[in-house]
C-alpha cells in the first residue's frame, strides 16, 4: 500500500495487482495438478499405513479461510493423491455458531477443526463427537506434548490432536524505533514498566490495544489477563481458575486483572494512536498494533497471528520495521509461562476414511508440509524447524518446542461458551468502559454456573 | 330579491377572493416548505450510503485515516477495493460470477413459491366461507413472530434424518448432493416467508369489492376461476409488492444460506462469499465497502425497475369495496 | 482461475428444474381444483337426466363443499408452515423448560434465569424501547416524506433515495452506521460523520456507541433508516389511491392542507397505516443483526432477539435461548389481539 501518495498511478497499479494475483492463483492451480496420483510412487511411502481407501470423500469444517484455507488445501495435496481420499474443506467465519446448529440437525460434517477445548467438551458430553481411533491417539502422543493433549481429553476419553497453534504471550515493537530512541527490549515485568514510563516522558503513549472484534468483541483483554495471571499465580492457580475450583473473583484473580490494569487502564500509557483507555474497546484488534508502523506507539501484546495484521510491506523480523517479544515473566520462580491456543481436530464419524485422515493430519509429515508452505507454527515435535521461514513462526516454534515452557491453553476457550465467549469477554469490555475491578468479576461469577 | 342581494354578493365574493388567494399563496409557500423538508430527509437518508460509496474508491490508508468527505478537496481514486471484492484473493473460493449465479438460483424460486402459496392460500381466507378461518388466519399472522434461527436445527434435522414417528419413517432423509442442496434452500426460504406474505396478500385480497365476486359466483364461476381469472389480474401488482421484498430478503439472507446452501462455491450466495471476505481480516474498511455496493446494485435495479408496476398494485389493493 | 460456465451447468439445470416443479405444483393444483369440480358437476348432470327420464325422485342436492375447496388452497401453505414454523415453535417452547443440553426438565428455571439476571431484564427494556420507537418513528417519517413528495417533481427518483436503504442488508446497513458514528482520537483526524459535525461545530468528539442509554437511540436509528422507506413505499401507494374526487370535494371546500390530511388522507390510508406499523414491529422485535454488527449488545444495548441467538448458537446454552424466544412470542400477543380486532371490525364493514 506504498502507493497511494501517487494517485494517478495508483489506479494502473491497482490493475497490475489484479492480474498478479490472477497470474499466482494459476501458477498454483497448475502446480497442484502436476503431482503424481500413482500410490505406489516413492512420494506415496509416507501415506502406506493410510492407504485402502480409494475413492471415500471426507469433509472437513473449520474457521479458517481465504488464503489459509487454500494453503491447507495444498498441505494435504499429496495425501489426497497418494490415497485416493477427497478432502473436501470448507471455512466459515461463523464456524462456531453454524457447527452446534449442523451437529445438532443431523448434518455435521465429517471433521471439525475446534479451536476452543470448551465446545469441543460440549460436543464430547453430549455424544456428538467419536472417541478418535487408536492410531490416531498413538499418533498424538508421539508427536504432541501431554499439556495439550489434556485439552482433547474429556472424561478420560481422547477425541483428536491438536493442528495449527498459536503463541500469545508476545509483545509486539519496532526494532527500527527502538534503535533509534535508545530504548532496549525489556525481560522483567519491571523493565517493562520503566520502558513504558521512559516512553511516556517522550510524549508518545507506550500502549496501544484494541478489543474490538465484531461478535467476539473484548477476547484481546481476557488474553491480558491470562497472561498476567498466569505470570503471578502460576500454572496450577491457572488450572484452578479455568475449571471454576476457585470463583472467578477470587483475590488473586482481581490482583491480576488490576495489574494488567495498571497498563491498560492507564491514561498515561494508552491509547498511542486512538484516544484514551475507553478507545480500546471500539478499536478493531486487526488495527490496534499499526500506530507502532507509524511511531504513535511503542508496544503492542498480541499472539504471533498479529503477523498478518501489519499494513503490507511492513517487514516482520527482528532487524525489521515490526517484531516482537517474550511477554516477560513477573515471578521467575514462576517458570516460563506460555499463553497459546490452537484448534483440535475431532470427527463426527467414525469411518475408516475419517479417521485415517484423522491420523494424518497429526503426523509429522502433514506438519511439516504445511509448515513449508509458510505463515504456520505448530506445537508438533516433529514439525522441523527448518522449514519454518518466517522469523515470529520460528520464534514461536522455538518457544512451544523448549523444555522450560510451561504452555497453558487461553483460558476463555477452556471456560464454558457463556462465560469464556459470553460474560468474560462483555465483562472486558464494561472493565475498560470504566467498571471497576470487583464489580466486573463479581458479575462473571455469577453468571458461570 | 336582486336589489338586495348584490352587495352581500359581492361581500362574500370578494371574502372568497380573497381567501383564496391567502389559501393559494400559503399554499405555495407550504409546498416550498414541503420541498424543503423532503429534501432535507433526502439528504439525510442518502449522506451515509454515499459516504460509504466515496469510501469504496478510496486507497485504504486513506478511508482508515481521514473522512471520506476529504475525497472532494484531495481526489485519490482507486478501484482495488472492487478489485479486492471481486476477484478476491484466494483460488479455491472460486469466482464472484459463480456466487452470482448462485444468488439468482436461490431468489427465483423463493420468490414465486411463497408467492403463488400465500396467494392461494389468502384467497381462501378472504372469500371462502369455512369454519375457523379466522382462527387459521389469525395463526399464520402470528408465525410471524418465530424467530428464524429456531427453526434452523428441526428444518436441517428434516432435510437430514427425515421424519419418523416410533421408529416408522414416514418420510425420509433427502439425501442430497452439490446443487441439488438449492432445493433445501427454496424450500427453507418459502416457509419463513408464508406468513409475511398471506398478511400482506389477504390485506389486498380481502379488500377487493364484494359485489365483484358476488356476481362472479352468481354466474356460475368456480373458486379457482375466480383465483385465476379476478382475484390475480387485479392484486397482480400487489404481487410484485411482495415479490420484492421477498427478493431482498432472499438476496441479503446470510442465515439461512449459511446452514442450507454451506459455504462453497456450488450453492452458497454472494452474501456469504462477501461476508467471508470482509469478515477474514476484520476491520477492513476498504473491502467491506466496496462489498456492499456490489451486492446492492441488484436489488436496487430490481426495485428501481419494478417500482412503477409496484406503486400501481398497492393502489389496486386499497381500493375499498 | 479462468470462469468455466460448464461449472454452472448444473446450477441451471436445477433453477430449471425448480421453476418445472412450481409450474407443476401451482398449475397441477389449479387445473385440479377446476376440473374436479367439472367433473362432478357433469355427473350430477347426468344423474339429473338419468332421474328425469327414469320418473325416480331428484337425488338431493349436494351443498357446496367450501370446506374442501379452502382446503386445497390452503394445503401448501399449511403443510410448509407446519414443517418449518409450527414444529419449530413447540419445539422451542418445550426445550424452554429444559437444561443447556436439552435433556434434564428444570421447570420454569430459564424464566426465572431471564428475570434474575440484571443484564437480562436491561435487554428486555431495551427491546421495549425499540419496540416502541420504531415503528412510531419510522411509520412517521415515511409517511411524511409520502405526503412531501406526492406529486412533486422528480417524485420516483426522490422516493428511491429514500428506499435505497431497503435495498441493503441489516448487517452492510449497521456497517454504515458504524462508519457514521466513528470515533478518532482528539488530536487526530475524524473518520466519522458525527463526531466530524460535532468537532466543526466546536465540541468533543464523542464515543457514541459506548455512553449508554445515548446508544440505544443511534442504533434505533438505523433501524428506522432501514424501515422508513417501507413506510413511504406502502404509505405513498395508499395516498395515490385515494380516489381523486374525494380530494377535489375537499379542496372545494377549501380546507387547508392540515385539515385535508387529517379528514381526508389519513382515513383513507388507515389499513395501509395498519399493515406498515405491524410489519414494522414485528420486524423490530426479531431484530438481531444491526445490534450484533454495531456494539455486539455491549454497553447495554442488546435486544432480545440478539441475547437469544448468543445463549442458543453461542454459548449453547438451548434452555435459557428458547426461553427468550418463547418471551418475543408473548412480546407479539398485543400485536395479534389488535390483528384479531381489526379482522372483526373489516368483517362487519364488509
Amino acid at each position: 500500500m506504498a502507493f497511494h501518495a501517487r494517485p494517478r498511478q495508483a489506479l494502473a497499479i491497482a490493475g497490475a495487482i489484479g492480474l498478479a494475483l490472477a497470474a499466482t492463483a494459476c501458477g498454483t492451480g497448475s502446480n497442484d495438478k502436476g503431482g503424481s496420483s500413482n500410490a505406489g510412487s516413492a512420494e506415496c511411502a509416507p501415506y502406506e499405513k493410510y492407504q485402502g481407501h480409494d475413492g471415500k470423500k471426507v469433509s472437513i469444517y473449520s474457521s479458517i479461510r481465504e488464503i489459509e484455507a487454500d494453503r491447507l488445501d495444498q498441505s494435504w495435496k499429496q495425501f489426497e493423491e497418494c490415497t485416493g481420499i477427497d478432502i473436501n474443506h470448507e471455512g466459515s467465519g461463523e464456524f462456531e455458531a453454524q457447527l452446534p446448529v449442523r451437529a445438532d440437525g443431523g448434518n455435521a460434517p465429517d471433521i471439525a477443526f475446534i479451536p476452543q477445548p470448551g465446545l469441543l467438551q460440549r460436543f464430547a458430553e453430549r455424544g456428538q463427537i467419536k472417541a478418535a481411533s487408536a492410531e490416531t491417539k498413538a499418533m498424538a502422543e508421539e508427536n504432541y506434548p501431554a499439556d495439550w493433549l489434556k485439552y482433547s481429553t474429556v472424561g478420560g476419553t481422547f477425541y483428536g490432536a491438536p493442528l495449527g497453534s498459536n503463541v500469545k504471550s508476545f509483545v509486539w515493537y519496532s526494532p527500527k524505533m527502538f534503535q533509534e530512541k535508545g530504548w532496549t527490549v525489556p525481560t522483567t515485568w519491571d523493565e517493562m514498566i520503566k520502558l513504558s514510563d521512559t516512553i511516556a516522558d517522550s510524549g508518545v503513549k507506550p500502549w496501544c490495544a484494541g478489543i474490538e472484534s465484531q461478535d467476539a468483541t473484548g477476547w484481546p483483554a481476557t488474553d491480558w489477563i491470562e497472561d498476567v495471571l498466569l505470570r503471578t499465580q502460576g500454572p496450577e492457580v491457572y488450572d484452578q481458575w479455568t475449571t471454576h475450583e476457585i470463583p472467578f473473583n477470587d483475590s488473586r484473580i482481581a490482583e491480576a486483572v488490576d495489574r494488567a490494569g495498571t497498563i491498560l487502564k492507564n491514561e498515561k500509557y494508552v491509547n498511542g494512536g486512538f484516544g484514551g483507555v475507553r478507545s480500546i474497546a471500539t478499536t478493531a484488534f486487526q488495527e490496534a498494533g499499526v500506530p507502532i508502523t507509524q511511531g504513535k506507539c511503542a508496544l503492542h501484546r498480541q499472539a504471533s497471528f498479529y503477523a498478518n495484521q501489519w499494513p503490507s510491506g511492513t517487514r516482520v523480523a527482528e532487524d525489521g520495521d515490526v517484531f516482537a517479544f517474550y511477554f516477560p515473566a513477573i515471578d521467575p520462580a514462576k517458570g516460563k509461562p506460555v499463553l497459546g491456543g490452537g484448534e483440535f481436530v475431532v470427527a463426527f464419524s467414525d469411518r475408516p476414511e475419517v479417521q485415517a485422515v484423522q491420523t494424518y493430519l497429526a503426523s509429522g509429515e502433514h506438519a511439516n508440509s504445511r509448515a513449508k508452505i509458510g505463515d504456520w507454527v505448530s506445537a508438533n515435535k516433529k514439525l522441523d524447524l527448518a522449514n519454518v521461514a518466517n522469523p515470529i513462526d520460528k520464534l514461536s516454534v522455538e518457544i512451544l518446542q523448549d523444555e522450560k515452557s510451561v504452555f497453558r491453553f487461553d483460558g476463555s476457550d477452556l471456560m464454558p461458551a457463556a462465560v469464556g465467549a459470553g460474560t468474560f469477554w462483555k465483562g472486558m469490555v464494561d472493565w475498560i468502559n470504566g467498571k471497576d475491578t470487583a464489580t466486573v468479576l463479581q458479575g462473571i461469577e455469577g453468571s458461570w454456573k | 330579491m336582486t336589489t338586495t342581494t348584490p352587495p352581500a354578493a359581492i361581500g362574500t365574493q370578494a371574502t372568497e377572493q380573497r381567501s383564496t388567494r391567502a389559501a393559494r399563496v400559503s399554499r405555495r409557500l407550504n409546498s416550498r416548505i414541503a420541498t424543503l423538508v423532503a429534501i432535507v430527509i433526502a439528504i439525510v437518508w442518502t449522506i451515509p450510503t454515499f459516504g460509504l460509496f466515496v469510501s469504496s474508491l478510496r486507497p485504504e490508508a486513506e478511508i482508515k485515516t481521514t473522512g471520506w468527505w476529504n475525497f472532494f478537496g484531495n481526489p485519490e481514486f482507486t478501484l482495488e477495493n472492487y478489485q479486492d471484492v471481486l476477484f478476491g484473493q484466494s483460488s479455491s473460493s472460486g469466482q464472484l460470477a459463480s456466487y452470482f449465479i448462485n444468488s439468482l438460483v436461490i431468489t427465483l424460486p423463493s420468490v414465486l413459491f411463497p408467492l403463488a402459496f400465500a396467494s392461494l392460500a389468502a384467497y381462501a381466507l378472504a372469500w371462502m366461507n369455512f369454519r375457523g378461518r379466522d382462527w387459521v388466519y389469525i395463526s399464520i399472522f402470528a408465525l410471524q413472530i418465530v424467530p428464524l434461527q429456531m427453526a434452523l436445527v428441526p428444518l436441517l434435522s428434516f432435510f437430514s434424518r427425515g421424519v419418523s414417528l416410533g421408529g416408522v419413517t414416514l418420510l425420509p432423509a433427502w439425501n442430497l448432493d452439490g446443487a441439488q442442496n438449492f432445493a433445501q434452500v427454496w424450500f427453507a426460504h418459502t416457509c419463513f416467508a408464508l406468513p409475511f406474505a398471506v398478511f400482506l396478500l389477504h390485506n389486498f385480497i380481502s379488500q377487493l369489492p364484494k359485489d365483484l365476486m358476488e356476481a362472479a359466483r352468481v354466474d356460475g364461476a368456480t373458486h379457482p376461476r375466480i383465483f385465476r381469472t379476478i382475484v390475480l389480474p387485479l392484486v397482480a401488482p400487489a404481487l410484485a409488492a411482495f415479490g420484492i421484498f421477498q427478493f431482498l430478503w432472499v438476496w441479503n439472507d446470510l442465515l439461512v444460506a449459511l446452514i442450507f446452501a454451506g459455504g462453497s462455491d456450488v450453492t452458497a450466495p454472494l452474501t456469504v462469499r462477501l461476508a467471508e471476505l470482509a469478515g477474514t481480516r476484520g476491520n477492513e474498511w476498504q473491502r467491506l465497502t466496496a462489498g456492499a455496493f456490489v451486492s446492492i446494485v441488484v436489488p436496487l435495479l430490481v426495485f428501481l425497475s419494478l417500482q412503477r408496476y409496484f406503486v400501481r398494485g398497492l393502489l389496486a389493493g386499497s381500493v375499498k369495496g | 482461475m479462468n470462469f468455466d460456465f460448464a461449472d454452472q451447468a448444473p446450477k441451471l439445470m436445477m433453477l430449471l428444474w425448480g421453476l418445472v416443479a412450481f409450474a407443476v405444483v401451482v398449475g397441477g393444483l389449479l387445473v385440479l381444483l377446476d376440473a374436479v369440480p367439472a367433473f362432478f358437476a357433469r355427473r350430477r348432470e347426468a344423474q339429473l337426466v338419468a332421474a328425469s327420464v327414469s320418473g325416480a325422485p331428484l337425488p338431493r342436492r349436494t351443498k357446496p363443499r367450501e370446506g374442501l375447496f379452502a382446503l386445497f388452497f390452503l394445503l401448501p401453505t399449511v403443510l410448509l408452515l407446519l414443517i418449518g414454523l409450527v414444529v419449530p415453535a413447540i419445539r422451542t417452547t418445550l426445550l424452554s423448560f429444559m437444561d443447556s443440553s436439552s435433556q434434564n426438565w428444570v421447570g420454569l428455571d430459564n424464566y426465572r434465569w431471564m428475570f434474575a439476571e440484571d443484564a437480562i431484564v436491561r435487554v428486555l427494556l431495551n427491546t421495549l424501547v425499540w419496540v416502541t420507537l420504531v415503528p412510531l418513528v419510522a411509520t412517521a417519517m415515511g409517511l411524511l416524506y409520502a405526503v412531501l413528495v406526492d406529486k412533486a417533481r422528480l417524485e420516483s427518483l426522490a422516493k428511491s433515495l429514500i428506499f435505497m436503504p431497503m435495498a441493503i442488508s441489516f448487517v452492510g446497513a449497521s456497517i454504515i452506521w458504524r462508519f457514521v458514528y466513528a470515533y478518532r482520537g482528539e488530536d487526530q483526524e475524524q473518520i466519522g460523520l458525527l463526531n466530524q459535525i460535532v468537532v466543526s461545530l466546536g465540541g468533543e468528539p464523542r464515543q457514541w456507541l459506548l455512553d449508554s442509554p445515548l446508544n440505544t437511540l443511534l442504533l434505533i436509528v438505523i433501524m428506522v433508516w432501514i424501515q422508513a422507506g417501507f413506510a413511504m413505499v406502502v404509505l405513498s401507494a395508499a395516498i395515490k389511491a385515494i380516489p381523486s374526487d374525494i380530494i377535489e370535494a375537499a379542496r372545494l371546500d377549501g380546507v387547508n392542507p392540515w385539515q385535508m390530511f387529517r379528514q381526508i388522507t389519513l382515513p383513507s390510508i388507515r389499513p395501509a397505516l395498519i399493515v406498515v406499523v405491524v410489519t414494522i414491529s414485528i420486524a423490530t422485535l426479531k431484530v438481531f443483526d444491526i445490534v450484533r454488527t454495531a456494539t455486539n449488545g455491549n454497553y447495554d444495548t442488546s435486544v432480545i432477539a440478539n441475547e437469544m441467538y448468543n445463549q442458543a448458537f453461542r454459548y449453547g446454552e438451548n434452555g435459557q435461548g428458547s426461553a427468550l424466544a418463547v418471551f418475543l412470542f408473548v412480546l407479539v400477543v398485543p400485536i395479534v389481539i389488535f390483528q384479531i380486532r381489526n379482522l372483526r371490525q373489516q368483517r362487519r364493514e364488509g
